[in-house]
C-alpha cells in the first residue's frame, strides 16, 4: 500500500496541478506530492516518466448485472473491466434481479463488492419499486445503505407526479435523481433514431423528441422541487440546449454523455449490427456535434459509459429483437484520448475533470483529486500507448462493443485503488 | 455485364446495369412459361431453400415455381411447425440449414436486416424475399419488368407510389430501383404514413392523391398494412379509403395510358376500388406472372456466378 509514483506529469484538476511531480502513497492514502520526493524504506517506486498521473477515474453509470444476471456480468468481472479501463470507482444501476429497490439488495451488492470487487462500487437505488413507475422505493433506507443516487435506469418514470414526489422525498439525502429520459410512448418500438437512416433500413425509429420531452419535463420538475436532477446519457442537440439553458437559469441540473454518443452516429447502424443498438439510440451528426460541444463547454458535466453487458445470444439476433446496450468500461478512456483529446477537440485536463472530479462532486463521492489525505485512487495514462479494441480480451464477461477492431493511441496503463495496484 | 454478387439483399446498391441484366434475363425466362413442358435443366442438382418466417402465398409460391421450372430442388421451410416456433434463433436455424449445403436460401422475415444477418454468416447465396419494412428487391424488379414491357423503356417515366410508405418494403425497393433507372418518383399518403426524411431518398412527397396521380405514367398503390399498425397512424380504414382509395372516378381524370400496379394482396375497397383492380388499367396479374420470371433470373444469376 506504499508507493512512490515518480516523475510523472501529475494532472490534478481539482487542485489546479499540472506539472511533473512525484506522488507518495502511504497506508492507502495520498501522503505527499512534490518534486524529487525520497521514497522511505519499503516503498515501491514506480517510474511514471512520460506518463500522466491523475485522480482515479469514476464512471457513474454502469450495469454490473449482479444479482440476477450473472451470465451477462458479475461484480467480479465488471470491476475487473473497470480496473482495466482505468476506473477506480463505478456507480452501478438498479435494474438487477431482484431490483435494487430495498436495503437488502443494496447491502448485498456492497457486500459482494467488498469480497469480489477490485474497484470501489457505489450502488444507485431504484426510484420506484420494481422499476414499475408506480410506487416510490424506500429511498431513505437505500440512501442509508449507501446508495449515491436514484434511477429507474432502463425505464423512464412516466408518471410525472411520482417523479416529482421522488425528487422531493430525496431532497434531504443530498443525492441526485437520475433521469433516463425516454418517453415510452414516443419511443414506442423504436429500435434506432428516427430519420433518413431508419427510413432506409426499414427499422422502427424513435424521434429525438422522445428524449427531449422528458428532459423538458424533468427540468420543470427540478425547478418545482429544487432537486438535483442528473440527465443520464444525454444524446440530442435539443436536450443539450435545454440543459444549457436551465443551468444558465440556475436550475440544479447536470448531465452525462457516453463515449458512443460522442463518437458514433446512426450511420453506424447501416450494418444492422446489434452492437450499434442502445437506448438512447445513436443519433445524427448534428446531435453528436452538439453533445461534443456541450462536453467541451461543460454543459455536459461528465462522461459515463452506460456499460451494458449482454450475452452473445442476446445480441446476435435480428436488430429489432436484440437487447439494448453496449459495454464501455474497457474502451472509453482509450477512445476518448485518441478521438477527442489527440485531435485537440477536448483538452486532456478537461477530459480528466469530466472523468474524475466532476462525477465525484455530482455524486458526492470520495476521490476525484490527489489531495494529501485522500484515498490513493490513481490512474496512470500513457498518451502514446497503442491499442486495438479486441473484445476477446475483455475482462468483462460481455463482448458487445460497436468499436471492435478500432485502433488508436493513448490508454490507461495503471490503476491504483486505495494504494493497491489493480491494473496491470 | 456479368453478375458478381453473392446475395440479393436490396435494390439500394444495385447499379443500372445490374438491374437491366436481371430484367433481360427475366425476359428470356418468360418463354419457358409458354412451353407445354415448363422445365429446363439449368439448375439441376442445385438446392433452393425457401426460409419463410412470415406468411406469404404468392412470393413463396413464385420462388418455388421459379426454382422448379429451372429443375432445382426446392425445399420450403416455414416458421410454423419448424424449430423457429420452438425458440431457436435465426442464426442457429441458418447454421443448421447451411450444414445441409443449399445453394440458395430465400428468406422472408418480419425483422429488417434478417437477410443481411444470414448473408454475413452463410456461404451460400441469400435472397431477400422481404424483410420487415426494409426491402423486397425481387418485387421491385418484377415491377420494373412489368413497366418496361408495357411502356417500352423506364427512363423519364413518372411514378406515383401511394399509401402506407412507412411500413412498405415494396416502396423502398421500388424507390431505389426506379431512381437508379432514371424514373421520377412521387410518394403520397397521409403524413403519418410517410417515413422521416423520405425526400432524402430522392423522391417528391405529396399529401394529396389527386395531385400526384394526374400526370403519372404509373400509379403504384400500396397495401394498407393493418397488421403492422400499432398506434394512431390513421383514424379509420373507412376514412383512409375515402381519402386515399383509388376509384374509377379518380382514375378517369388520369392519363389514358396510366398503369395501375399493386404488390398484393389487395385490400379491395380500401386502397383499390374493386372495379379498378379489374379494369384495363390494372397490370396486377402481369406483375404476378413476371414475378416467376424475375425470380428465375435471380436464382440463375446467383447460382451461375462464383461467389467471391
Amino acid at each position: 500500500m506504499n508507493l512512490l509514483i515518480a516523475n510523472g506529469r501529475v494532472l490534478d484538476p481539482a487542485n489546479g496541478v499540472d506539472a511533473v511531480q512525484d506522488v507518495l502513497v502511504q497506508d492507502g492514502r495520498i501522503s505527499r506530492i512534490g518534486r524529487a520526493l525520497r521514497a522511505p524504506a519499503g516503498v515501491e517506486r514506480i517510474d511514471a516518466t512520460g506518463k500522466v498521473v491523475c485522480p482515479g477515474l469514476i464512471d457513474v453509470h454502469v450495469h454490473l448485472r449482479e444479482p440476477g444476471h450473472e451470465y451477462k456480468e458479475t461484480i467480479a468481472s465488471g470491476t475487473r473491466a473497470a480496473a482495466a479501463g482505468g476506473f477506480t470507482a463505478v456507480c452501478c444501476m438498479a435494474n438487477t434481479l431482484p431490483v435494487n429497490d430495498n436495503r437488502a439488495v443494496a447491502d448485498y451488492i456492497l457486500a459482494r463488492a467488498r469480497v469480489e470487487g477490485v474497484v470501489r462500487v457505489y450502488p444507485i437505488g431504484a426510484v420506484t419499486k420494481n422499476l414499475d413507475g408506480a410506487q416510490l422505493a424506500e429511498l431513505a433506507e437505500l440512501a442509508e445503505a449507501g446508495c449515491v443516487g436514484f434511477s429507474d435506469d432502463g425505464r423512464c418514470v412516466m408518471n410525472a407526479e411520482i417523479y416529482r414526489r421522488a425528487m422531493e422525498y430525496a431532497l434531504p439525502f443530498g443525492v441526485p435523481v437520475i433521469s433516463h429520459a425516454e418517453d415510452c410512448h414516443l419511443a414506442h418500438a423504436g429500435a434506432m433514431n428516427e430519420g433518413i437512416v431508419s427510413t432506409e433500413l426499414g427499422l422502427p425509429g424513435q424521434p429525438a423528441a422522445a428524449e427531449e420531452v422528458m428532459v423538458a419535463r424533468d427540468i420543470v420538475l427540478a425547478e418545482l422541487t429544487g432537486a438535483h436532477l442528473h440527465i443520464a446519457h444525454i444524446s440530442t442537440a435539443g436536450a443539450v440546449r435545454m440543459v444549457r439553458e436551465a443551468k444558465a437559469r440556475g436550475v440544479r441540473v447536470t448531465a452525462e454523455a457516453t463515449p458512443h454518443h460522442l463518437l458514433l452516429t446512426d450511420e453506424a447502424v447501416r450494418s444492422y449490427d446489434p452492437n450499434t443498438k442502445m437506448a438512447p439510440p445513436l443519433r445524427t451528426k448534428r446531435d453528436l456535434e452538439a453533445v461534443v460541444e456541450a462536453l467541451v463547454d461543460g454543459t455536459v458535466d461528465c462522461v459515463a459509459t452506460d456499460h451494458a453487458p449482454h450475452a452473445l445470444s442476446e445480441k446476435e439476433d435480428e436488430f429489432a429483437e436484440a437487447a439494448n446496450g453496449v459495454v464501455g468500461l474497457e474502451t472509453a478512456v482509450p477512445l476518448l484520448l485518441d478521438r477527442l483529446v489527440r485531435p485537440g477537440t477536448l483538452d486532456l485536463a478537461a477530459l480528466v475533470t469530466r472523468l474524475s472530479v466532476a462525477p465525484a462532486r455530482l455524486f458526492n463521492l470520495p476521490g476525484g483529486s490527489l489531495s494529501p489525505g485522500a484515498n490513493a485512487d490513481i490512474t496512470v495514462l500513457d498518451l502514446e500507448e497503442p491499442w486495438t479494441v479486441n473484445p476477446t480480451r475483455f475482462r468483462s464477461r460481455a463482448r458487445n462493443t460497436p468499436f471492435a477492431g478500432l485502433i488508436g493511441r493513448g490508454a490507461p496503463v495503471m490503476t491504483i485503488v486505495g494504494g493497491a495496484r489493480v491494473m496491470p | 455485364m456479368a453478375w458478381k454478387r453473392k446475395d440479393l439483399l436490396s435494390t439500394q446498391d444495385l447499379e443500372a446495369g445490374e438491374i437491366a441484366e436481371v430484367l433481360d434475363t427475366a425476359e428470356s425466362m418468360k418463354e419457358i412459361a409458354s412451353r407445354e413442358i415448363k422445365k429446363v435443366p439449368t439448375l439441376r442438382g442445385k438446392t433452393v431453400v425457401n426460409l419463410f418466417y412470415e406468411a406469404s402465398t404468392r412470393t413463396r409460391t413464385s420462388f418455388e415455381i421459379a426454382g422448379k421450372w429451372l429443375s432445382a430442388d426446392v425445399i420450403n421451410f416455414s416458421a410454423s411447425g419448424s424449430s423457429a416456433e420452438k425458440g431457436e434463433s435465426l442464426l442457429d436455424t441458418a447454421k443448421n440449414i447451411e450444414a445441409m449445403s443449399p445453394d440458395v436460401v430465400v428468406v422472408r422475415h418480419k425483422a429488417s436486416g434478417a437477410p443481411a444477418l444470414l448473408a454475413r454468416h452463410l456461404r451460400c447465396a441469400v435472397v431477400n424475399a422481404g424483410d420487415g419494412a426494409h426491402e423486397h428487391p425481387t418485387q421491385a424488379l418484377l415491377d420494373l419488368l412489368t413497366i418496361r414491357e408495357k411502356k417500352g423503356a423506364l427512363g423519364g417515366l413518372g411514378v406515383a407510389i401511394v399509401g402506407d410508405v412507412t411500413h412498405s418494403r415494396v416502396a423502398r425497393s421500388n424507390i431505389h430501383a426506379m431512381r437508379t433507372m432514371g424514373m421520377r418518383v412521387t410518394v403520397a399518403g397521409p403524413p403519418t404514413l410517410i417515413p422521416a426524411g423520405c425526400q432524402e431518398l430522392g423522391v417528391k412527397v405529396s399529401h394529396r392523391l389527386e395531385d400526384v396521380i394526374a400526370d403519372a405514367d404509373v400509379i403504384m398503390m400500396l397495401r394498407l398494412q393493418h397488421e403492422r399498425m400499432k398506434g394512431g397512424f390513421i383514424p379509420s380504414v373507412r376514412e383512409y379509403s375515402r381519402v386515399w382509395g383509388l376509384t374509377l372516378a379518380r382514375l378517369e381524370r388520369c392519363r389514358p395510358d396510366v398503369l395501375v400496379m399493386h404488390p398484393g394482396p389487395v385490400n379491395r375497397g380500401v386502397e383499390l376500388a374493386p372495379e379498378v383492380a379489374d379494369s384495363r388499367y390494372s397490370v396486377i396479374l402481369d406483375q404476378v406472372a413476371n414475378g416467376v420470371a424475375v425470380r428465375m433470373a435471380v436464382l440463375y444469376l446467383l447460382t451461375g456466378s462464383k461467389a467471391q
